[in-house]
């Protein structure tokens, strides 16, 4: 038996999904689509059946690549449960009754029931089943209650034979229904509806995320920085390494396959991050330097997303993402970027058209400096004083700013008009949000950590071949000359190819003045993605659209660091 | 009178007369409720001319400057 769970976007849909499949749960990809979904079991009367989280929807006469996904996957269900909003039932219904024209056995979850009371709203149940024509099981997924009844009535699921209406035909039906079963007495507001209100205006709205937005750096630095040193370090150093450099010597300590697979032995010894071995850094880059961060930021996200905060800075930054070809939802990739821009650049699937994805891939790539990269650049040009890291950060953002608005006039399209729903502020249950962790790390390693590996094989080959020796010889009058760099340099802006933060360790090696600090930093930070970002940018944008987005951050790097050279 | 709606000022209601656009941009809007005939209440607008914030039945909905200025509200005397 297939169930389908459906609804509109914020209803709790997930949280219900959650508590009836167990930890074991799978999200993949609708075929042909940028849409996930997540699937998972449970048991219906001592009977196995398959539950899918089906993408929430408003309509099923579908405005988004979402809702068609949602719209396709109806006529595959046996059963449908409905989960409405019982704080929001008018709006709710609109979906419920275009579920009811489609002949499927149907069982309406009436959730976040408990919030009813204090919000002033009574609706009578038995009146609402009988005028439906379904079961109609009032839940509070957050407690739990009510779930082992809407499991027990999954079986007395029916289907009321409604006949199609028009989208007038339907509201007034709506309407008709709600006059019959609900009614309001007006509550004064609460503190936490004072503060909903006050985060979507200008003003407040503009201090209040300023302050979840530091207080989230702060959180996801603290929780990655931790898990590097605590867990992920010492997992590498005490077990890999011992490992590593007993196959070291079997291997005869270097040599071609020596160096490809174990890594060029420094002062006798691995180092993880410079050794640049498959099993060395190959392993360690996405495991222990980009694994941690995707998991603080994953962990933040979601914490965000399912408080309900997300949209309301999207309204904030609406304008200002407008100007880049962006509407304000892309503020979401960006902010992942700061982590790391792997996540970032996966999390652009969120996004509508292809156009959209495509800046807000590009423009994450070249100017937001990812946690390792921003490490780097406090650690290179902060001893010479926060004037120039200041000027390192707001060349990045001018860069943001230019690069953006200028792909908004170039590209061809427009960028989409925002049109979403704002959701009261919720808290959610940890189990919902450490299961969507589960899921999203999961998903990272699956298709991140492969291509990464394989792209570190190939580029290692190259390397140990002297393939960037070549490179750097016949780039370095570009880089002397336009960029003010000295030559030994070169080699380092070269490596920032495969590795931002080894590159800019390796500048750090060099005795430059302050002013050529700023522009190494600039330049690494835009000239090219780190190798991790660099597979998966190729596989999300596709190999025409990938080669424009590198194209733009090579000229562009230059352009700027040349700029920066005339100017400081 | 009707007025676009990203007219209104804050806490200012009406009832929606019409709204222009092709069939999917009604359909989206009707999805959310946003019908003719339906009361909105304005809550709040972004600086230069950013989204619209509006409460239609007892949610809160977000729109684009343009999309909000395509629907004619038919404002209550008394909020004037």
């Amino acid at each position: 038996m297939k169930i389908l769970l459906m609804g509109n976007p914020n209803v709790g849909k997930s949280v219900i999904f959650s508590r009836l499949t167990g930890v074991h749960v799978i999200s993949s990809n609708y075929p042909g689509t940028t849409v996930g979904y997540t699937r998972g079991h449970m048991r219906v009367n001592g009977n196995p059946a398959e539950v899918i989280d089906v993408p929430g929807t408003y309509t099923l006469e579908p405005t988004s690549e979402a809702e068609e996904v949602a719209a396709r996957m109806l006529p595959t269900g046996d059963v449908i449960v409905n989960v409405v909003d019982a704080t929001n039932l008018e709006r709710n219904l609109y979906l419920t009754l275009q579920i009811l024209e489609h002949e499927k056995p149907v069982i309406i979850a009436l959730n976040l029931w408990d919030d009813t009371k204090h919000r002033g709203i009574d609706i009578n149940v038995d009146k609402l089943q009988e005028l439906l024509g379904v079961p109609v099981i009032p839940t509070s997924a957050l407690t739990g209650q009510g779930i082992r009844d809407l499991v027990k009535n999954i079986s007395e699921a029916a289907s009321p034979h409604l006949p199609p209406q028009t989208l007038g035909e339907r509201w007034k039906l709506v309407g008709n229904i709600i006059d019959q079963v609900q009614r309001i007495s007006h509550r004064h507001h609460t503190w936490y509806e004072r503060l909903e209100d006050a985060s979507a205006k200008p003003l407040s709205g503009g201090v209040i995320a300023a302050i979840v937005l530091i207080a989230s750096f702060m959180a996801i630095r603290f929780i990655g920085e931790n898990l590097i040193t605590y867990v992920f370090d010492p997992i590498f150093e005490v077990f890999l390494k011992p490992v590593l450099l007993h196959l070291s010597t079997q291997m005869g300590g270097t040599g071609f396959f020596h160096d490809v697979i174990i890594g060029k032995m420094i002062g006798g010894d691995i180092h993880f991050v410079e050794s640049f071995g498959l099993l060395s850094s190959g392993l360690y880059v996405p495991f222990a330097m980009v694994l941690p961060y995707v998991i603080s930021f994953y962990f933040v996200l979601g914490l965000l997303e399912d408080i309900g905060y997300l949209p309301r800075l999207a309204i904030l930054l609406d304008t200002t993402m407008h100007r880049l070809g962006l509407h304000g939802f892309a503020i979401v990739p960006t902010l992942l970027g700061f982590g790391c821009n792997v996540p970032a650049v996966l999390a652009t699937r969120v996004l509508e058209s292809k156009r959209e994805r495509f800046i807000a891939a590009t423009l994450v790539s070249i100017a937001i400096p990812c946690a390792s990269a921003q490490a780097m650049i406090f650690g290179l040009v902060g001893p010479f004083g926060g004037q120039y890291v200041l000027i390192v950060y707001g060349t990045l953002f001018t860069v943001w700013i230019v690069t953006g608005v200028a792909l908004n006039r170039i590209l061809k399209g427009f960028s989409p008009e925002l049109l979403i729903e704002i959701p009261p502020y919720r808290f959610p249950p940890w189990r919902t949000i450490f299961q969507k962790l589960v899921m999203r790390i999961r998903s990272f390693l699956i298709e991140a950590v492969p291509i990464i590996l394989a792209a570190v094989l190939v580029i290692n080959i190259l390397f140990v071949m002297g393939v960037f020796d070549f490179i750097a010889d016949i780039t370095a009058p570009v880089i002397t000359g336009v960029l003010g760099l000295p030559k030994e340099s070169v080699t380092a802006v070269v490596i920032g190819f495969l590795r931002k933060d080894a590159a800019l360790g390796m500048l750090a090696l060099s005795t430059l003045s302050a002013k050529q600090m700023v522009i190494g930093s600039v330049v690494l930070t835009m000239f090219f993605p780190c190798i991790a970002t660099f597979v998966v940018l190729l596989k999300e944008l596709g190999l025409r659209d990938f080669l424009k987005s590198a194209t733009i951050m090579l000229l562009s790097s230059l352009a700027v660091g040349g700029l920066l050279n005339v100017i400081l | 009178m009707a007025r676009p709606l990203s007219d209104l000022r804050p806490n200012e209601s009406g009832v929606i007369t019409e709204i222009h656009g092709g069939k999917g941009l009604l359909n989206r809007l009707g999805a959310l409720g946003i019908i003719p005939g339906r009361r909105v209440t304005k809550i709040s607008s972004m600086f230069m001319r950013g989204p619209i914030t509006v409460q239609v039945n007892r949610s809160q909905i977000a729109l684009g400057f343009r999309m909000a200025s395509n629907i004619l509200v038919d404002v209550d005397r008394t909020t004037q």
